[in-house]
């Protein structure tokens, strides 16, 4: 009887904390149109949450693509089929990896540097601040960082992959002697603009927003001391990434069976 | 305010570089030049079997690309297959009694449809239809044939 009770109320909490989550980006959205108009604070963000994230995200993507490449070749060449490595490297990065490790490192590296500098503005009192001065901290400091990491994540994303297929051809062409020509008419031939590159796009779209959500979110409702701060920062990438992969799997699903 | 500058002039590099991948995916990793093809004209032919043969998949003539599959179909009344396929304008002095069949590029490659010429005057203009076709060599069929050949003779080779 007390594990149902138990059980009951962490679903409420669950369920609570979604719709909370929600009813926060109408409230962000709502403010949108006007934060692009002052776009030099989104554009200052974009620096911080996007263009500090590059050298991670290219070293990364560099490595994963390398990884690729070996792991690809190792298994092509018991089938003989080596000249189709080009085409496992695209495919795999475009359609799965780069989405989902981008927002992934995404959530580590600027997911969380949001919500701690949310949570200590709070823990500081700065957001109480903002409201005595009639400044809504909603339009000031959030509706910026979550614009900044929504467009970034996308562009991540795509340079993930573009690394990526250039990690895997270093390996595989200068390494392991694949045929540089093979490589990538075979990729042109079987990677398609609206299925793959396209739809790893929206994927990217979708799992930037998902993460930046629930980094401001976590920040902004976050209790106002130390222990709560940390708290928050870990819930963060927790959710963002369990969000990533369950969105994933959804997105996936759909765009093969409903497009 | 220097540093500002130095700030937002960093993250316009970080966006153009994005953008500049994307471009690179877009470009010069996919089949982007089959969706280009707009112009030219269709033409149709009927096959008693296409086998794999995919939508986007190349029309060839001698090895050459000169057009896409753009649609393929089962016509109701003949049950047969209906392709059309659109070829690029620059041939369009091909023989309008030529040869379409379906071939498969390497042992487990890719199905496309190649046209062999035949000697006609007139050449084939939009809306025209093919005679002449050879659908796709079904693996099974051919095994099924050799054996039944084998049987018929007696097992003797």
């Amino acid at each position: 009887m007390r594990l149902l009770r138990e059980l009951y109320y962490i679903l409420l909490g669950f369920l609570q904390g979604l719709g909370a989550c929600w009813l926060f980006l109408f409230r962000i959205l709502r403010y949108t149109p006007g934060a692009l108009l002052r776009w030099r604070i989104v554009w200052q963000q974009i620096y911080s949450v996007g263009a500090m994230s590059l050298v991670l995200i290219m070293v990364s993507g560099f490595f994963v693509g390398m990884v690729m490449g070996l792991q690809g070749y190792n298994t092509l060449s018991k089938f003989a089929a080596t000249s189709a490595l080009g085409t496992l490297v695209a495919l795999s990065l475009l359609r799965e990896l780069a989405p989902v490790v981008t927002a992934l490192l995404f959530a580590g590296r600027a997911g969380t540097a949001l919500t701690s500098e949310i949570g200590l503005m709070r823990a500081t009192e700065q957001i109480a601040g903002m409201e005595m001065m009639a400044v809504d901290p909603v339009r000031r400091v959030v509706v910026p960082r979550f614009l900044a990491g929504a467009v970034s994540v996308p562009l991540l994303t795509m340079i993930f992959s573009a690394v990526g297929i250039l990690g895997g051809f270093v390996i595989g062409v200068s390494f392991m002697g694949v045929d540089s020509g093979a490589f990538w008419s075979q990729m042109r031939v079987n990677v398609d603009v609206w299925d793959d590159v396209v739809g790893g796009f929206i994927k990217s779209i979708v799992f930037g927003g998902a993460c930046s959500l629930l980094a401001v979110y976590e920040g902004y409702y976050s209790h106002p001391t130390a222990e709560g701060v940390s708290r928050a920062t870990t819930r963060t990438v927790v959710n963002s990434a369990l969000a990533v992969l369950v969105l994933d799997y959804l997105l996936t699903a759909f765009m093969i069976h409903g497009v | 305010m220097r540093q500002t500058r130095s700030i937002e002039i960093s993250t316009g590099l970080f966006i153009i570089l994005g953008f500049c991948a994307l471009f690179f995916l877009a470009t010069q990793t996919t089949n982007i030049k089959a969706y280009g093809e707009t112009g030219g004209y269709e033409v149709t032919a009927t096959f008693t079997n296409v086998g794999g043969l995919k939508v986007r998949a190349p029309v060839t003539m001698a090895g050459v690309d000169v057009g896409r599959v753009t649609a393929i179909r089962l016509d109701p009344r003949t049950f047969n297959a209906l392709v059309t396929m659109r070829i690029v304008s620059k041939f369009n002095e091909i023989p309008d009694d030529s040869t379409a069949a379906i071939l498969t590029s390497g042992l487990l490659g890719e199905q496309y449809v190649g046209l062999s010429p035949g000697g006609s005057e007139s050449f084939l203009k939009n809306g025209s239809k093919i005679q002449f076709t050879q659908p796709a060599i079904i693996l099974e069929n051919l095994i099924g044939q050799f054996l039944f050949n084998k049987a018929a003779s007696g097992g003797k080779p």
